[in-house]
């Protein structure tokens, strides 16, 4: 429950004066209030500042520092008031929270700072309210990072026990490493650097010899070129080998696209030797040489600039499709007007409509090649509004997608991370209703293990197992409790809810079977005979949480619904009520029996077929609470 | 014949140029509309605020004495700064007290019986006033508020279908999760119980003699009556 609400928390209480007619059975007892303290001001001197605030605003939230005792180790006898030598400025948004019920971030705090604030106060930062949340969040993201990246300074120290192949693929990986790395890295970037410019210089006109025109240095120095690129190949596939070998996971390495690139880059001098003499098709493997030059991308492994530019351009790729789909609808509205409007005039070079693409396309960009004129009256026409209407639609939107990119870029990692924070803030919200609800449950099953333990005399697991909840938290449990009163029904968790649901189903189809299974219907004198055999594991349900100890609850939840099933309804429901009214009323005179559920043979095959699992997987002394 | 072409297309590249034109003006022209637009919106009014009568009023209107009446303020007024609690707001608070159910039906009931001037708004004196009747009220008044409760349309009589509003609202508050299993007919059989319980004369309905006298034969809820009598 929400402490914000406290303040509400009476009203609710005297409302529950509504369901008191309606109930028909009797109501808790109301939790009394022993600590009649009148409310008095609290100084809290914070560094020399002092704040003044009620008890009762600190009373709202008890487990933080201020709001429980433990405020008690900061009171200063002689100036009878609480000294903190902290923070004023932060201490005011955490006092703050305690008088409105939310917690703020205030811009103006480093982060760390604040964040210590909260820890020494006790409040977890996750209850800073939505205004708030998503600046520190940000905030704590980027010190987060900054911190990750101070550690990844600190991972060049050598680790010791890396063997020969991690070491190889961390030098690879961050060649600032070692030396050996950094002349690696090196070599490498010389010899793609060499390789790209063989590749230029190989279609260099080298002057012209006795026989020929001009031919390319390629062909006239084939053998000096080849003995470049066979060197470069060696060190590249070598580079490549070495890198296969040394990634700790091949299969990803070979997915990956610096080594696809690697690959092609390579590949086309192999398939080159392969097929020497077919002229024709090593022609065409020679342009995959092309790729070579995309070797300049694995710079971009150290450059943090170009892995930044081609994150943007793959996720402004909506956008820059949007600008060339507008680009192409006009071009293809424009071509076809040209296309019809020059097809009157003679020797016109728009022959088609694609051939009318390159026209269309030259005069929006505005660069007027020339090659293509319409000479049409329309057409020219056509063609200035084209080169007008090129203008507006490349120049006019390009800022705006560009700065519209930039905006929806911003948005989208907004709405990401509030989409994520959402599922959390869901997830904080549902986690809280259970949680209050889970608190009720366990007060529950507190006072019936309260009794049960006051029963068996084990004093000291009575001490152990019973925390004393807050004032608020009693009356609040004891609202809940007269509702369930009124209505004659129990909260239980939802586990529990969806086994019973299982039962009622697996109930109504089970065969109303005469063999009624003896032993947990036997007569209370069957019971009471039990009563007094002492279990040595008296693991009761109540003294874990539920999830781990369903089976017994489960036990007894199977057990009342036979009960019910089999014997007229009149009496023995009301039975049934007054058992619940016992366990959860407090009243003195509960006689609880301790009965010990027998092996699972005994009981009849079909309504075995649920509980058998269950009955084997638990010990076989089964202790089942149960009241008469 | 081409000549017409060529006078057709010459024509339409003139419109387009035309719609071109009056296409740019639109759009800077409807920019600057938008603006005034939103201005105009920027005036609204802000929340209605609310400021109760004076303390020696409400002390003498209630049954509580100043110091109560302060820290009741205090609260309320910390909830809800503009002093006033709308339906919404009420459901909400009223919500989270029952976590597991949905409170919002029976908040709904519980706000028509806080607001007895039926302005949609339950205001610090409406608020206080209930609580006098409900903390410190004789059990006759606080029988009288609950047959207030109960009656939605406030006739005077509680009907079943009345009856079975308010009791479905409450076991909608139980949710879902329930020990025994919450079926259909529990609230109509509830009903029934409480219909066969008050209505003397058979006669379908409760009226508040009726009611008045039944609970206070019954001692379950003569003593359920007093429970919540140290709550502030």
């Amino acid at each position: 429950m929400a402490a914000g609400v406290a303040a509400w928390l009476p009203f609710a209480r005297a409302a529950a004066i509504g369901w008191m007619p309606i109930a028909n059975c009797p109501m808790p007892v109301a939790p009394r209030d022993n600590s009649r303290k009148q409310d008095e001001l609290i100084i809290l001197n914070v560094s020399g500042r002092r704040f003044q605030t009620w008890r009762t605003t600190l009373d709202r939230y008890p487990d933080t520092l201020l709001g429980s005792t433990e405020k008690d180790f900061f009171y200063n006898e002689e100036t009878k008031e609480f000294f903190f030598d902290r923070d004023p400025d932060a201490f005011r948004s955490i006092l703050n929270f305690y008088r409105t019920g939310k917690l703020h971030y205030p811009r103006h705090e480093c982060i760390s700072a604040y964040d210590e604030e909260l820890i020494f106060f006790g409040i977890i930062p996750e209850i800073i309210g939505d205004c708030c949340y998503e600046e520190y969040k940000d905030r704590k993201r980027e010190n987060l990072e900054r911190l990750q990246d101070d550690q990844e300074e600190n991972k060049d120290i050598k680790l010791p026990n890396m063997n020969f192949r991690e070491t190889m693929w961390r030098a690879f990986e961050n060649p600032h490493t070692s030396t050996m790395a950094l002349v690696f890295y090196y070599v490498t970037g010389f010899f793609i650097a060499v390789s790209v410019i063989t590749n230029v210089v190989e279609t260099v006109p080298c002057g012209s010899t006795a026989n020929h025109k001009d031919m390319p240095c390629g062909e006239r120095y084939t053998v000096a070129f080849f003995c470049m690129d066979t060197a470069c190949v060696m060190i590249f596939t070598v580079e490549y080998l070495m890198r296969l070998f040394a990634a700790p996971s091949r299969y990803r390495f070979m997915r990956s696209v610096m080594s696809i690139i690697d690959v092609v880059a390579i590949l086309p001098y192999y398939i080159g030797l392969v097929m020497t003499n077919n002229e024709d098709v090593s022609g065409a493997f020679v342009t995959l040489r092309v790729f070579r030059v995309f070797r300049i991308f694995k710079f971009s492994r150290h450059s943090q600039g170009l892995r930044i530019l081609g994150y943007t351009l793959k996720s402004c790729a909506s956008e820059l499709g949007f600008l060339l789909f507008s680009l192409t609808m006009a071009i293809i509205i424009f071509a076809t007007v040209m296309f019809y409007a020059e097809k009157g005039s003679s020797s016109s070079k728009f022959t088609s409509i694609p051939a009318s693409f390159w026209y269309t396309i030259v005069t929006m960009t505005t660069l007027g090649y020339g090659d293509m004129v319409p000479k049409t009256i329309a057409g020219k026409i056509f063609g200035s509004i084209c080169s007008l209407s090129g203008v507006l639609v490349i120049a006019l939107p390009v800022p705006v997608i560009v700065s519209n990119f930039s905006r929806i870029y911003h948005q989208n990692q907004r709405a990401d991370k509030r989409r994520a924070q959402k599922k959390a803030r869901l997830a904080r919200i549902r986690i809280s209703k259970s949680g209050s609800a889970n608190a009720f449950l366990q007060s529950k099953r507190n006072g019936l293990l309260s009794e049960l333990l006051e029963l068996t005399g084990k004093e000291e697991d009575e001490q152990k197992l019973l925390k004393s909840p807050s004032l608020l938290e009693t009356q609040h449990h004891h609202l809940l409790h007269c509702l369930e009163k009124t209505t004659a029904h129990e909260f239980v968790d939802e586990q529990l809810y969806e086994h019973n649901c299982l039962e009622t189903a697996l109930q109504t189809y089970r065969s109303s079977s005469p063999a009624i299974p003896d032993s947990p219907v036997t007569t209370c004198c069957g019971r009471r005979r039990e009563r007094n055999h002492d279990e040595a594991n008296t693991t009761l349900p109540c003294s874990h949480l539920v999830p781990s100890h369903q089976d017994p609850l489960l036990e007894l939840s199977a057990f009342q619904m036979q009960r019910c099933d089999l014997r007229p309804p009149g009496d023995r429901s009301k039975l049934n009520l007054r058992t619940n009214d016992r366990i959860s009323c407090k009243s003195g005179r509960i006689t609880t029996a301790i009965i010990s559920l027998p092996t699972p043979p005994a009981l009849t095959p079909d309504g075995d077929s649920l509980h058998g699992p269950t009955l084997r997987s638990c010990s076989s002394n089964i202790v089942k609470v149960s009241a008469l | 014949m081409l000549s017409m072409n060529l006078e057709g297309l010459e024509m339409i590249a003139v419109l387009v140029v035309v719609v071109l034109f009056v296409k740019v003006l639109e759009r800077f022209g409807l920019l600057e509309a938008g603006y005034d637009d939103s201005v105009e919106d920027e005036l609204e009014l802000s929340a209605v605020r609310h400021r109760p009568e004076g303390l020696e009023q409400l002390e003498a209107q209630t049954r509580f004495s100043r110091k109560e009446l302060q820290i009741l303020y205090r609260g309320f007024k910390n909830e809800c700064p503009s002093g006033i609690v709308n339906e919404e707001t009420f459901k909400e608070i009223y919500a989270q007290f029952f976590p597991q159910g949905d409170a919002t039906t029976y908040a709904h009931f519980l706000f028509n019986a806080f607001d007895t001037d039926h302005n949609g708004s339950v205001s610090f004196e409406d608020f206080v006033m209930g609580l006098s009747i409900l903390l410190r009220g004789t059990v006759q008044e606080k029988l009288n508020w609950a047959f207030n409760l109960y009656d939605i349309n406030k006739d005077g009589f509680i009907t079943k279908e009345e009856m079975l509003d308010i009791m479905k609202a409450i076991y909608d508050m139980m949710g879902k999760c329930t020990y025994p299993v919450l079926r259909e007919e529990a609230p109509r059989q509830h009903v029934e119980v409480f219909f066969q319980k008050m209505d003397k004369n058979k006669d379908g309905v409760v009226t508040i003699d009726e009611f008045i006298d039944c609970c206070q034969n019954d001692e379950n809820i003569m003593r359920s009556m007093h429970l919540f009598e140290n709550v502030l």
